[in-house]
């Protein structure tokens, strides 16, 4: 077994600052070019990850996601016609992924899923506040991303994916239909309550404190 | 003139640069006139950039050394099915 070789073999090769060009390193994959493989997952596993993380909101079930994305991906390279971009492809294989362990968690009832109370269903802003100037400063980077992520966490799957696919992965609306197999104006519709009840929450946490103080002097 | 609810529910129309300008005219001036709009507006934006300032975290060494190990079996799997 020359596992280190192999390994080696697998460093990702594309010096850092040099132009990433997706479709080449495609091409190359397809014909059987490790390398060429190793270098599109490198430039997206963290991405992937992220993704993974964000839908099923469990470490476990995210480094599977991550694994069978780029597995799955490697094993149907040849199913890939690049008629999409080859990163649309693989958000939707983890897309897959990720909804199928949610469910079965949901099905092993061995952890809740998580049934928030004020999020979802209507269309609301209750909170109407200007927020301070950049929370972004004020938070330390962890704290940041805590806020956000427990924020996210708050809202129904169906709503958090739609969301993940839009406002952070950046894909189109058609895209992200396509993806989760719904039509556009659910994706239109679920897209707007999840901002709705992000905007709610964050609003909640980042209002400009002291303006009650200030509308009595 | 709109009703803040009849807003709302064009808020992503508001927000998306590709919609039909004579929407988007007809919405400005919603928001124009409605403080509370103003700031709906406002903080929906803000939530969205503040998403999208978040940089993907690095994955855990160990995750990453179970991944590559993982596509390496997977590769050389192949390359045997081959020759
Ligand atoms: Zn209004």
């Amino acid at each position: 077994m020359t596992y280190s070789e192999n390994w080696m073999s697998l460093t990702p090769t594309t010096p850092v600052g040099s132009a990433f060009d997706e479709s080449a390193l495609v091409a190359k994959a397809k014909a059987g070019d490790a390398q060429a493989f190793s270098d599109l997952v490198n430039h997206y596993e963290r991405k992937i990850y992220r993704l993974a993380k964000h839908i099923t909101q469990n470490d476990e079930d995210a480094e599977d996601v991550l694994q069978e994305t780029f597995l799955k991906a490697y094993e149907h390279l040849e199913n890939f016609q690049g008629n999409s971009k080859f990163y649309t492809w693989i958000v939707r294989i983890a897309v897959n992924e990720s909804l199928m362990k949610l469910r079965k968690r949901k099905s092993d009832r061995t952890v809740p899923l998580d049934e928030p109370v004020d999020t979802g269903e209507e269309m609301v802003a209750r909170e109407i506040a200007v927020w301070e100037d950049n929370p972004e400063q004020r938070y330390g980077r962890d704290e940041m991303q805590e806020i956000l992520n427990s924020a996210v966490q708050s809202l129904k799957p169906d709503f958090r994916t739609v969301f993940i696919l839009r406002d952070i992965e950046e894909l189109s609306t058609e895209e992200t239909a396509e993806t989760l197999g719904i039509s556009i104006p659910a994706v239109k519709s679920r897209l707007l309550r999840a901002r709705l009840a992000l905007r709610e929450k964050l609003t909640r946490q980042f209002k400009r404190k002291g303006e009650d103080v200030f509308a009595y002097l | 003139m709109l009703t803040c609810k009849q807003f709302l529910q064009e808020l992503n129309d508001y927000l998306d640069p590709n919609t039909d300008p004579d929407l988007k005219r007809k919405l400005q001036s919603h928001v124009t006139e409605c403080p509370n709009c103003f700031v709906i507006v406002d903080t929906t934006q803000k939530t969205l950039q503040v998403y999208k300032g978040v940089e993907p975290q690095t994955i855990p060494d160990d995750v990453k050394s179970r991944l590559w190990k993982a596509l390496e079996r997977k590769i050389a799997a192949k390359k045997q099915a081959q020759s």
